[in-house]
């Protein structure tokens, strides 16, 4: 498939991942489901490519039903205040795994309904899964002892 | 003797001004909190309830009570090590984790598995969805109010718990599937021991069948509700035995057959009614197509090797290890530092009880995960609570709930 969108495709272990401009993100998965009959958003999520730079990759893993096919979309973030447009808008069940990628890697979603962390609590402090965030948080490290 | 505040005699004191108003446009809102302790939210799942009279106006669940960083975990163990972790995102069907974790790894490993190990994976993964879909009725039956359910399904569960535990020594976390094949070949005897029950199971479906389909309450609060339609499902990414119930034969085993399903003669339950009667049918219909699986497991189970022939991977014998020096060393790398994986990324999704599970993992060729995403079917399936909640009876939400059928320990990881 061609979309002025993608930047780059790759074919790897059988499985097709595009890269996108993230600031064509939600043009091209509008075209995808559309278009191309992906019907379905299985999920979001992100990658930490801690120190590298760009360093957030957010991950769409997209299901054609009446095709049998699956597809990743994958869009390249920099680290300082890491921001995409929400897929919410293109399909609703975006938004609880927008939720935990902001939740767990601080990475804003635009335009997103209500992007409000999930499963950690609310005054949680830092990003979990990001690289630099050490395993047993930052309250109950055991450096101090 | 004055008397107790609580024995005096009450005196309405409402002001006038805080009075119901009259004007029917504007009814009385009440926000009902349910859960987090909710028996029927079958684990810590909060919901909070805006009411209008008993109708619900809106619904939204609050969840993360079982979050316990599992993600971030995979990231600090070596690759074996990440199954035992596999079994405690989804406890309900622990061998469906399992199996997509070792199908991703393979995939990036690359591994050839042999058809015993793969046919005896297809086998456990048929007798975790037995056991997780018996969970479910039974506890779906008892917020229904048929308690007897309970007894019966639990009964049946026991018998494939002590089949799991003779595989693996474990009843509920089995960690039995492992990265390049099984934890352990077969035991003695467990032809004796699965014949048994398989071959009484579909009876005791029938039984489950009779009891509830001729219970006319049951009927009356399953048919009929918590409906939410097709095109709602597909957009809020709902899986599993919700999609079928509404007609759509969506199932991996038979879409994108892995662990060699595509040998096995079985066919995908479908209903169209859209309700919750409609996925009991759809469960009820599954064990019994699971039976039929394991049945020609157990019949054609394929003789040979039960790990893949990659000593990098897979721990030696403890016979070869006392007299062969390369078993020793192969033993020791793997114990101590574990293998690589070669870099890369992968996603495969397996049809687990709930739905589809998938693994997105990404390895940078060291012996650690780099990243580990688990799309558990339960968090999809949650999300679309609020849609097929709303507009429905606050009583009719219980039905609804269990429907579902979500384990909290999927949702939250």
């Amino acid at each position: 498939m061609t979309h002025p969108a993608i930047v780059e495709t790759i074919e790897a272990l059988g499985e097709t991942t595009l890269r996108v401009e993230p600031a064509r993100v939600v043009e091209l998965c509008r075209f995808l489901k559309d278009q191309e009959k992906f019907e379905r958003l299985s999920a979001v999520t992100a990658v930490d490519w801690y120190p590298a730079e760009p360093r957030f990759e957010v991950v769409y893993h997209l299901h054609s039903v009446a095709g049998n096919k699956r597809l990743r979309v994958k869009a390249r973030l920099s680290g300082k205040s890491p921001e995409i447009d929400s897929m919410t808008a293109v399909w609703s069940g975006a938004n609880w795994y927008e939720r935990e990628v902001y939740d767990m890697f601080g990475i804003t979603f635009r335009n997103h309904p209500n992007l409000v962390r999930i499963l950690n609590p609310t005054d949680w402090e830092g990003y979990p899964l990001r690289k630099d965030y050490p395993v047993h948080g930052y309250k109950y490290g055991y450096s101090n002892e | 003797m004055s008397k107790h505040p609580l024995f005096e005699e009450h005196v309405a004191t409402v002001p006038a001004e805080q009075e119901v108003p009259s004007t029917p446009s504007a009814p009385r809102r009440m926000t009902l909190n349910m859960g987090p302790q909710h028996p029927s939210t079958h684990g810590v799942l909060r919901i909070v309830l805006e009411l209008e009279g008993e109708t619900i106006i809106s619904a939204e669940p609050d969840i993360g009570f079982l979050h316990t960083g599992i993600e971030k975990e995979c990231e600090q163990k070596h690759w074996q090590q990440v199954v035992t972790l596999t079994d405690r995102v989804d406890y309900l069907s622990n061998l469906s984790n399992n199996l997509v974790y070792a199908l991703t790894v393979e995939k990036l490993l690359q591994l050839e598995i042999p058809p015993k190990a793969q046919w005896s994976r297809v086998m456990m993964a048929e007798l975790s969805r037995l056991n997780s879909h018996l969970v479910w009725l039974g506890t779906h039956a008892l917020d229904i109010g048929a308690m007897s359910m309970f007894f019966y399904c639990f009964r049946e569960r026991e018998d494939i718990l002590r089949i799991l535990e003779m595989f693996s020594g474990q009843r509920m976390m089995t960690s039995y599937i492992r990265i390049g094949g099984l934890a352990l070949d077969h035991p003695r005897g467990w032809q004796h021991a699965l014949g048994k029950f398989i071959r009484a199971f579909p009876s005791k479906v029938d039984e489950y069948e009779d009891l509830l389909d001729s219970n006319p309450i049951w009927t009356r609060r399953t048919k009929g509700v918590g409906f939410i339609s097709l095109a709602d499902m597909l957009d809020q990414g709902v899986t599993g035995p919700m999609i079928r119930a509404a007609g759509v034969p969506l199932d991996c085993r038979k879409t994108e057959p892995y662990s060699s399903y595509d040998k096995f003669n079985f066919k995908v339950a479908t209903r169209t009614e859209n309700d919750v009667y409609a996925r009991y049918r759809v469960r009820l219909q599954e064990m019994r197509e699971s039976a039929k699986i394991i049945t020609q497991a157990l019949e054609g189970m394929p003789d040979g090797s039960w790990h893949a022939d990659a000593p990098h991977v897979v721990l030696p014998d403890r016979e070869k290890m006392k007299t062969q020096m390369e078993a020793l060393i192969y033993h020791f790398k793997i114990v101590t530092e574990g293998f690589r994986v070669p870099a890369g990324e992968v996603y495969q999704c397996i049809e687990s009880p709930r739905g589809e599970i998938g693994y997105y993992i990404v390895s940078d060729g060291t012996s650690k995960p780099y990243r580990v995403h688990m799309r558990t079917p339960s968090f999809g399936n949650l999300q679309a609570l609020p849609t097929m909640l709303k507009g429905i009876l606050l009583a009719d939400s219980i039905a609804a709930l269990g429907s579902m059928d979500f384990v909290l320990g999927d949702t939250d990881r």
